[in-house]
């Protein structure tokens, strides 16, 4: 089994720990991940904001060289895992479109390629088949399993899960030996890439995420985001600051606690490098 | 003069333009919008923004341009999405904002937000450059160009000494490809 693998820009930098771990678990469980020669950044949330056909031509040319390698995608980051995703959706929904990018840039993308975000991809390998990995049970773990906008929605594009009331994640960390919290906030926005233009309203949007999680009896919050894991653990003391309230929850990646239940060293977890120290709840396992 | 605003209005109402632009670029069906507000109950910027997502289709539906192309809401749009995969008329709402952000930037209307729309210029000049984002330039081009030199620096701090930020750039090889792919983004 092997598949193309996209980190995009923030799992080579901001979220380097998400890029470690998820190479670590993959090959764990088997999995070979190819990074995409060459590959160029998506245009996250910038590029179709400012232009419809650079926000698809950016991603289109990253599907035609994973085409070329004959593999599905695998991309970790929700942001980069929906632009990739809806550049394929579109090109096979609007062929015309897709002519028009390929006469102005050159890329030629057949349409042959599946991209997967990283629950996708351990939904393929199954419960059952993790569960066999863990060697440290997650027992006491009570995490609140964040979803946040792109791993999901649009529901059309992304045909995984539930929009609403996913749990996929849950899943996951079920296998884990983990106790997921059920809680209403699994997909309710953290302000993304607002962060450095309207912090104001990150701190608002990830104030009541953090604090619905911790009233809803959450240890920690598990995310399959960068942009999610960002917001929510870099701008806690900010939270705690303006709203008065103590949350200090760790806030970690999926393949991090999974790397953790797999018993795997620590030094290819990356856990040093959040900025709400996992020790703590971790203490146990 | 609220009256006087309103018989204004009531002129270009009948005028489909607009609508029709925004429906091509967006390939979205906008008359279909009955207004009943479910994008604008889930929005979670609409709090904030001077009018709600609701409001951006009805004055795209009436011609409104100017209101709709200066307006905050729609820089403020972060693209959650949570509209597209709950409006009972299946209007992707989120399609909509992109459209009206690329028009607005067409027609040279100065941005409702305007730190927003340099952060995405910044963004897209650093993708432009390298093919890649390196996070280092492009904060330092975003600070530049909104002059907010000061916020987030103790945090930016914290992240370098954790090695979250790249020192140096990150570049693709073929950058030829990434002035085409620019090409892409029409202007005028």
């Amino acid at each position: 089994m092997k598949y193309a693998y996209y980190p995009g820009c923030s799992l080579h930098s901001t979220a380097k720990e998400y890029d470690m771990s998820t190479r670590a678990v993959f090959n764990e469980l088997g999995i070979e991940l190819q990074e995409i020669p060459d590959w160029n950044c998506c245009g996250a949330t910038s590029g179709h904001a400012m232009s419809r056909e650079l926000g698809l031509a950016l991603p289109l040319r990253d599907l035609a060289t994973a085409e070329s390698m004959g593999m599905d995608v695998l991309a970790p980051c929700a942001a980069c895992f929906a632009r990739l995703k809806t550049a394929d959706t579109t090109a096979k929904d609007d062929p015309a479109l897709l002519q028009s990018i390929t006469e102005q840039t050159g890329i030629k993308y057949g349409g042959g390629v599946e991209v997967l975000s990283v629950l996708k991809a351990f939904s393929a390998v199954g419960a059952e088949e993790i569960a066999a990995h863990v060697k440290k049970p997650l027992t006491g773990l009570k995490p609140a399993c964040y979803y946040g906008c792109l791993l999901l929605r649009p529901p059309d594009v992304v045909q995984f899960d539930d929009a609403e009331n996913p749990t996929s994640m849950d899943d996951v960390m079920k296998a884990l030996g983990a106790e997921p919290v059920d809680w209403p906030h699994k997909t309710e926005c953290c302000g993304a890439s607002l962060a450095l233009s309207k912090s104001d309203i990150v701190v608002k949007l990830t104030h009541d995420i953090l604090a619905m999680a911790k009233k809803s009896g959450a240890n920690c919050i598990v995310a399959a985001c960068p942009l999610c894991q960002a917001n929510l653990d870099t701008r806690q003391d900010q939270v705690e600051a303006k709203y008065g309230e103590k949350i200090g929850l760790p806030v970690l990646y999926v393949t991090q606690l999974m790397g953790m239940a797999f018993g795997l060293p620590i030094s290819e977890l990356g856990l040093n490098k959040l900025m709400i120290s996992p020790d703590k709840v971790l203490a146990g396992i | 003069m609220a009256n006087a605003v309103a018989s204004d209005r009531l002129t270009v109402t009948g005028n489909k333009d607009f609508q029709t632009e925004i429906e091509k670029l967006s390939g979205q069906n906008i008359a279909s919008c009955y207004q009943c507000g479910e994008c604008t109950a889930g929005c979670p910027v609409a709090y904030t923004a001077d009018i709600t997502p609701n409001q951006v289709t009805r004055l795209v539906q009436l011609g409104q341009a100017d209101d709709v192309l200066k307006s905050s809401m729609i820089w403020l749009c972060v693209g959650c999405e949570t509209c597209t995969t709950r409006c009972p008329r299946k209007v992707d709402l989120a399609k909509v904002m992109d459209a009206l952000r690329e028009v607005s930037v067409k027609r040279g209307i100065a941005s409702g937000e305007p730190n927003v729309r340099t952060f995405h210029e910044s963004f897209l000049s650093a993708v432009q450059r390298s093919g890649r984002v390196h996070e280092i330039s492009m904060i330092g081009e975003y600070k530049l160009r909104s002059l907010d030199l000061f916020s987030d620096i103790f945090l930016g701090a914290k992240m370098f000494l954790k090695g979250k930020l790249a020192i140096m750039p990150s570049m693709i090889k073929n950058r030829d490809e990434m002035k085409k792919i620019f090409c892409t983004r029409k202007r005028s």
